[in-house]
């Protein structure tokens, strides 16, 4: 048995150092000893380990570096042995730390998650009480981590509470921070810290408040606060009075009978409670009364996974009405038609045509926007025909409103909406077809041309469509 | 005596506002006061602080500002018609005690709600000051997340984006039928213009690769919302689909299921009896499924009886029993969609297995050694040394997984 001796139980550099020569010195696992501290020798064969040729040395990856400055600060006492055990295979397997199905891998992944959970157990359970000292603010915690992770979780207070002077005292030792310096020191006892703290009661006070007595879940509770960590932990102290009294706080709940309905409150109540629900035979006398009106739209389901109906916008009265589909994903949130991508596109193509959109009533067929959720996104569905009927009610209003002369329609949905019938759009675009009020003019709808792959025929589709736009332009 | 009013507050201000579920701290971007300057950090984690006996984690100082509300939402302990005792905290006090918690490291911060008191601008006005005074006297670097009050002006909701982590509005009940019978004054529309004005918010804050500068920073963890469970009479299935519809329509980060638990001065319009714990937690699984295993609403609705989840049996679970033939899946050749679809594989376990099997063919116990526990996976794996045979179609192989008889759901209508 050879022996190393590490200056402390997390002397890291130490045993990485009396390892490298056990290992060059070819001394087998079960043959390799770590001990802390002097006070030992005599049992065993106490041998100083030489440092041993550079050329018997083999690089170890970083991830096992990093896995044994965890692992070490576990608290079991053959964490020195496991980790020897995992260099001296290393060299024959040079990709065994990837292996975590490996039975000593999974050993030390699951130690070194065991030590980064006792830090982050730190993180939470640390509790600071104020002693004031000399007119200065000393905060001053006692704590006991399960593993040995005072001096790795120090740094996140000193970030955390960064003008805060602070210690936390723990049986391992102690962490200093004075605002710029961190220093640590030797084990601490309990009684080094404050036995109380004024806020304590408030505290206190809260975390009985929050506890719902209908919910119990000690399990569930222990699991994640264990009770290790209860003798630290002001709070805890109420556990036992909260679980005992829970039952009969939730039986006088349910068995208390309903309070009587207040009659003053009830007449306020009806009177705010007005019904703002769409009625047949309601008729707008303006488009910001239609606006309103179609939030309360249910003459189909669409309303119910959309933000809200969306009306048009624009001039008013106004020569050209420009008849879209539906909303989109953007209109749907800002309540507007055509501000997403197709509007985009409709816009330039105005430009070009020598349309200024302001001079425009820009509306939809539809109100409501008809899709259906995918992961994180909506994806866009066409609208039934029983949907675009349901919806003619809302165009005509705008029409009998706006007094539009041309009425530019986007795509076979708005035809359908503006004329009752779908005809074939490809056919019956650029044409003017007379209604009893307007010309109609149809074309495709702009969100047809960013779908177009082939940019090419892309630009040749932009192109009949910026002249269907001047035609639109000659009708008015 | 001042210091006994105050507690007193607190008591009545927290218990008003532990029905709401939500209690992440997580999620939003990094920041601490090494600059030697204010107070607190975020580091992207959140930090549970304390464990209530309710099993439910303690992170922030969750409180309303008042519970004081002119609306009488059935559901809500605060509702106008309730006779719990009523107490309203200022802004300083507000201030106050989320620095003293945060100080002695009790808390991440602050989750603040309040009862709709005089009007919706009024009553935004007064969250967002408690942000403002925190974030700009005070220098907190800690988490926020403030409540919508989706009626307030958007000029409001713009600030509170400002000074807050993540923004909050509470859908409350899964069916607009109902919230219309439960909650008459609230009005769902407006609900969800508020969330869609908050993520039209966030992605604006996102800066484009070609921007030289930064849009200011708005609620960078998100929004998130609740849907109470077990008040309206919704099945799971409706749930589901509903959830599924906000995280696409809102992108959200949560949507948060709250059983619906018996409250002090019930109303009588709703039954009292215990929360139905069990559906809460399948619902959360199924939610779950939806966001980090691939599994869509459809899918997920071949799993119940009725509409209504399995009580028994997870819905993962319940899934692969209903959809045999696409198991066994070989676990050193499969995708890791596929892999996913396997019950008591997580997205760790997953993960891993796919890591390891560039180096190693994996076998039963390499399996066993890399996920919680082998009995549930076996039937629907095969390894180098396993093969299920006619256990994966065996008749009584949920019998088998899960002996348990079923937990009777506790219906409320």
């Amino acid at each position: 048995m050879r022996v190393a001796t590490l200056d402390s139980e997390t002397d890291f550099d130490g045993w990485r150092k009396a390892a490298r020569a056990f290992r060059s010195a070819g001394v087998r696992p079960g043959e390799a000893a770590f001990r802390v501290g002097r006070d030992d020798g005599g049992l065993f064969d106490e041998l100083e380990p030489q440092d041993g040729g550079q050329g018997a040395q083999f690089p170890v990856p970083r991830a096992f570096v990093e896995l044994a400055q965890a692992v070490i600060l576990h608290r079991s006492e053959d964490r020195f042995d496991l980790l020897y055990r995992l260099l001296w295979r290393l060299e024959r397997e040079p990709d065994l730390i990837r292996v975590v199905s490996d039975r000593d891998v999974a050993d030390a992944f699951e130690r070194a998650k065991n030590v980064s959970r006792a830090s982050h157990k730190m993180k939470a359970f640390v509790r600071f009480r104020l002693a004031e000292e000399e007119g200065d603010e000393h905060w001053i915690s006692w704590f006991e981590p399960a593993h040995r992770v005072l001096e790795r979780t120090a740094p996140f207070f000193a970030r955390r509470f960064t003008t805060m002077r602070w210690s936390i005292l723990t049986p391992d030792g102690q962490a200093h921070w004075d605002t710029r310096h961190m220093t640590f020191g030797p084990p601490a006892t309990r009684d080094m810290a404050p036995a109380e703290d004024e806020i304590e009661d408030f505290w206190k006070t809260y975390y009985a408040s929050t506890f719902n007595p209908a919910r119990l879940k000690t399990k569930t509770m222990q699991g994640e606060m264990p009770k290790r960590y209860w003798a630290n932990l002001p709070e805890a102290a109420l556990i036992p009075d909260l679980i005992a009294s829970a039952a009969a706080r939730e039986a006088a709940m349910v068995a208390a009978p309903a309070p009587e309905p207040n009659p003053r409150l009830a007449k306020t109540l009806s009177r705010l409670n007005r019904d703002r629900a769409f009625e047949e035979g309601f008729t707008p006398s303006s488009l910001e009364e239609l606006g309103q009106a179609v939030q309360a739209c249910r003459r189909c389901p669409l309303w119910r996974d959309a933000t809200q109906g969306v009306c048009g916008q624009g001039a008013r009265p106004a020569r050209l009405m420009i008849v879209g589909e539906q909303p989109g994903d953007q209109e749907d949130l800002a309540g507007k038609p055509f501000v997403g991508p197709a509007g985009q596109v409709l816009d330039a193509a105005l430009a070009e045509a020598g349309i200024d959109r302001d001079d425009a009533f820009v509306t939809n067929a539809v109100r409501h926007f008809k899709h259906t959720p995918r992961g994180k996104r909506r994806i866009h569905q066409t609208p039934t025909t029983s949907e675009i009927t349901a919806c003619r009610w809302w165009l005509d209003a705008e029409r009998s409103l706006v007094k539009p002369k041309v009425i530019l329609m986007l795509g076979g949905t708005a035809a359908q909406g503006v004329m009752g019938r779908k005809p074939e759009v490809m056919k019956a675009r650029g044409r003017a077809i007379p209604l009893p009020d307007a010309t109609a003019l149809l074309t495709v709808h702009p969100s047809y041309l960013l779908r177009l792959p082939d940019r090419e025929a892309a630009a040749v589709a932009r192109e009949r469509f910026v002249a269907d736009l001047k035609m639109v332009q000659r009708l008015l | 005596m001042a210091q006994l009013d105050l507690r007193q507050k607190l008591s009545v201000l927290a218990d008003a506002a532990k029905y709401d579920a939500s209690c992440a701290s997580s999620g939003t971007s990094k920041r601490d006061s090494s600059d030697s300057k204010g107070l607190g950090s975020t580091e992207g984690m959140g930090i549970c602080h304390a464990y209530t006996p309710d099993g439910r984690c303690v992170s922030l100082l969750k409180i309303l500002l008042t519970n004081f509300c002119i609306y009488d939402c059935a559901y809500c302990i605060n509702r106008a018609s309730s006779n719990v005792p009523r107490a309203r905290f200022n802004v300083q006090e507000v201030v106050d005690l989320t620095l003293n918690f945060y100080r002695r490291n009790y808390i991440e911060g602050l989750f603040l709600s309040s009862g709709i008191i005089r009007s919706g601008d009024y009553t935004m006005e007064q969250l967002v000051l408690v942000a403002k005074t925190l974030r700009e006297v005070h220098g907190f670097r800690g988490y926020i997340h403030l409540k919508l009050i989706p009626e307030a002006d958007p000029k409001l909701v713009e600030m509170a984006g400002l000074y807050a982590d993540r923004l909050s509005a509470n859908i409350e009940l899964p069916r607009d039928e109902a919230l219309q019978r439960l909650a008459p004054q609230k009005d769902v529309g407006v609900i969800k213009k508020a969330m869609g004005q908050v993520r039209l918010g966030v992605e604006a804050a996102k800066p484009e690769k070609r921007d030289r500068i930064k849009p200011p920073k708005f609620a960078p963890a998100g929004q998130s919302t609740q849907l109470i469970v077990g008040a309206d009479g919704a099945p799971d299935t409706e749930i589901i689909d509903r959830s599924a519809s906000l995280y696409g329509g809102y992108g959200l980060r949560r949507v948060y299921y709250s059983a619906f638990s018996p409250i002090p001065d019930a109303s009588s319009s709703l039954p009292l009896q215990k929360p139905p714990l069990m559906r809460e937690h399948r619902l959360y699984q199924a939610d779950w499924l939806m966001r980090f295993y691939g599994f869509s609403p459809p899918e997920i609705g071949e799993a119940t009886v009725g509409g209504m989840l399995d009580l028994a049996i997870d819905p993962k679970l319940a899934w692969a029993l209903n959809r045999r033939e696409h198991f066994p899946v070989d676990v050193n050749t499969a995708s890791r969609e596929m892999l996913l679809r396997v019950p008591g594989l997580g997205v760790k376990s997953v993960d891993r297995m796919i890591s390891v099997r560039r180096y190693r063919t994996l076998r039963l116990e390499d399996i066993a050694r890399l996920c919680r526990g082998i009995d549930k996976v076996r039937p629907f794996i095969s390894a180098l040394d396993w093969t299920p045979g006619g256990l994966t179609d065996a008749a009584d192989l949920r019998a088998r997984i899960s002996p348990d008889p079923a937990p009777k759901q506790l219906s409320l209508f």
